[in-house]
């Protein structure tokens, strides 16, 4: 009943945080979608680009989130501590599930579908906007889907290199032993990963073709 | 039978000893030395078992595949020399899952070559409408469907509209009638026959069913294993003297000899 309290006390701070958060997540999927889409269709037909973009995506993603801000800090223009990092490191984040589900989604279609296209005269080009990329649109959509999960999480630990956003009750809370401080950082955050999600996953069934 | 005379002895495809092969782990000949050429308005029928080279050598014949050895010559030019864009958009293509776009409804669909074509807005209009007719469905019902909403039958109608859309010479099929039902088939079977012959096109059809070969072609060439072995008419293929004939022959219960 307590924590309830505290809530209501401190709403103005909570929102203030949810806010910084909610900017956090925005401009990283805003970018990480800006590079990770297009990079997905430039190496549907480039095999050699295609293993070493998912292969640098996918070490980005292994490293521990904490560990790769950590990385991040001591290098020059994009490091130090702060929201600028945390933007970097939550974008390089967020890459691997984009970039993966635009590359499947654009080569997973029905062969006939592409043989008639290519038989019919369409350029390479012309298949690739009018067909593959209208037909995996919801696989790419599942992709950013994930990718914006993963990021508000991750976004909670950017708190730890003084970005702001939630994290910030969830260390403080954790600091002084106080739950109230710990739910306050904890329940928004997990609210907005479960309303993004349905939110996303409406879209995405919207944009099924078959 | 189609007993329609060649338009004119215009040779509009011709294949010159083809060889095709695929380089794997072993190479793996598919078509060897093969030569023959199709007239203008012929309806040609390749048939042969699964394996005998037949969807290889249409492919060949739209640039989908270049020769090993060889030429392909369509319209006199070989394959190789042609912008493989512009033959493609001359040339009519069905297949056997029609491989209609589901994203675009019936209209969109047979208006893609058109639309490629930069044709007017009217113009496609008209056509569409035009083409759906041509293949017995009502315009005012099917334009507005997608895919998914139609019956087997119903979308290898629309893939005949497509290809024919742009009124390209040629029109290349590949066992465009295999998946359907028995009946679905014969229907179209026979309304293709038709129309076929009123529209006057260059055809080269691919089958592996003898009744179906014997319907539409007015020349059979049939295919073992990569090569020709026998290059007629349809009315002379069932006097034919050869294994693999009469193996095709068997398959209909009808005596060497034996007009259909």
């Amino acid at each position: 009943m307590s924590d309830w309290v505290f809530f209501a006390d401190h709403r103005a701070e909570i929102l203030g945080a949810t806010l910084d958060h909610l900017t956090l997540v925005l401009i990283a999927m805003a970018i990480a979608i800006l590079i990770g889409v297009p990079l997905g269709m430039f190496i549907v037909h480039r095999p050699t680009l295609r293993a070493v973009a998912l292969g640098v995506a996918n070490i980005f993603q292994t490293i521990p989130s904490l560990a790769l801000f950590g990385f991040l800090i001591p290098i020059p223009f994009i490091g130090g501590i702060g929201k600028r990092t945390a933007i970097v490191a939550l974008v390089l984040y967020a890459l691997l599930p984009i970039l993966r589900n635009t590359y499947v989604g654009l080569t997973t279609i029905d062969h006939a579908v592409l043989e008639s296209a290519e038989a019919m005269g369409m350029t390479r080009a012309q298949i690739l906007f009018r067909v593959r990329f209208p037909l995996s649109l919801a696989v790419i959509l599942a992709g950013i889907r994930t990718a914006t999960i993963i990021t508000i999480g991750v976004a909670t630990i950017a708190a730890a290199i003084g970005a702001g956003g939630l994290g910030t009750f969830i260390f403080r809370g954790v600091a002084l032993v106080s739950d109230s401080l710990i739910l306050a950082g904890a329940i928004p955050a997990a609210m907005l990963a479960l309303l993004a999600d349905f939110l996303l996953g409406l879209l995405e069934r919207r944009l099924r073709v078959t | 039978m189609n007993t329609k005379p060649a338009l004119s002895s215009k040779k509009i495809i011709e294949l010159r000893e083809v060889s095709f092969h695929i380089n794997d782990i072993l190479t793996r000949v598919v078509i060897s030395d093969i030569s023959f050429s199709v007239a203008e308005g012929e309806t040609v029928v390749l048939l042969g078992r699964s394996g005998s080279g037949k969807t290889t050598l249409l492919r060949l014949m739209n640039g989908m595949l270049l020769p090993s050895k060889g030429e392909v010559l369509v319209e006199g030019h070989s394959t190789r020399d042609w912008d493989l864009i512009r033959l493609r958009r001359g040339i009519g293509y069905v297949i056997q899952e029609a491989g209609l776009f589901p994203h675009f409804t019936v209209a969109e669909n047979i208006a893609l070559v058109p639309n490629l074509e930069k044709w007017q807005r009217a113009r496609v209009a008209a056509r569409v409408e035009e083409m759906l007719r041509l293949v017995g469905l009502e315009p005012g019902v099917f334009a507005t469907r997608r895919p998914r909403e139609l019956s087997g039958g119903q979308r290898q109608r629309v893939g005949v509209a497509r290809a024919l859309a742009a009124d390209a010479p040629i029109l290349l099929m590949d066992e465009p009638f295999g998946a359907l039902d028995p009946v679905t088939r014969a229907e179209l079977q026979r309304e293709f026959s038709g129309l076929a012959r009123r529209l006057g096109k260059t055809i080269v059809f691919v089958t592996h069913d003898l009744r179906e070969a014997l319907l539409l072609a007015s020349r059979i060439i049939l295919l073992e294993s990569g090569r020709i072995v026998a290059s007629c008419s349809a009315q002379d293929f069932l006097c034919l003297d050869h294994p693999e004939v009469r193996a095709f022959t068997a398959s209909l219960d009808v005596a060497p000899g034996v007009p259909k």
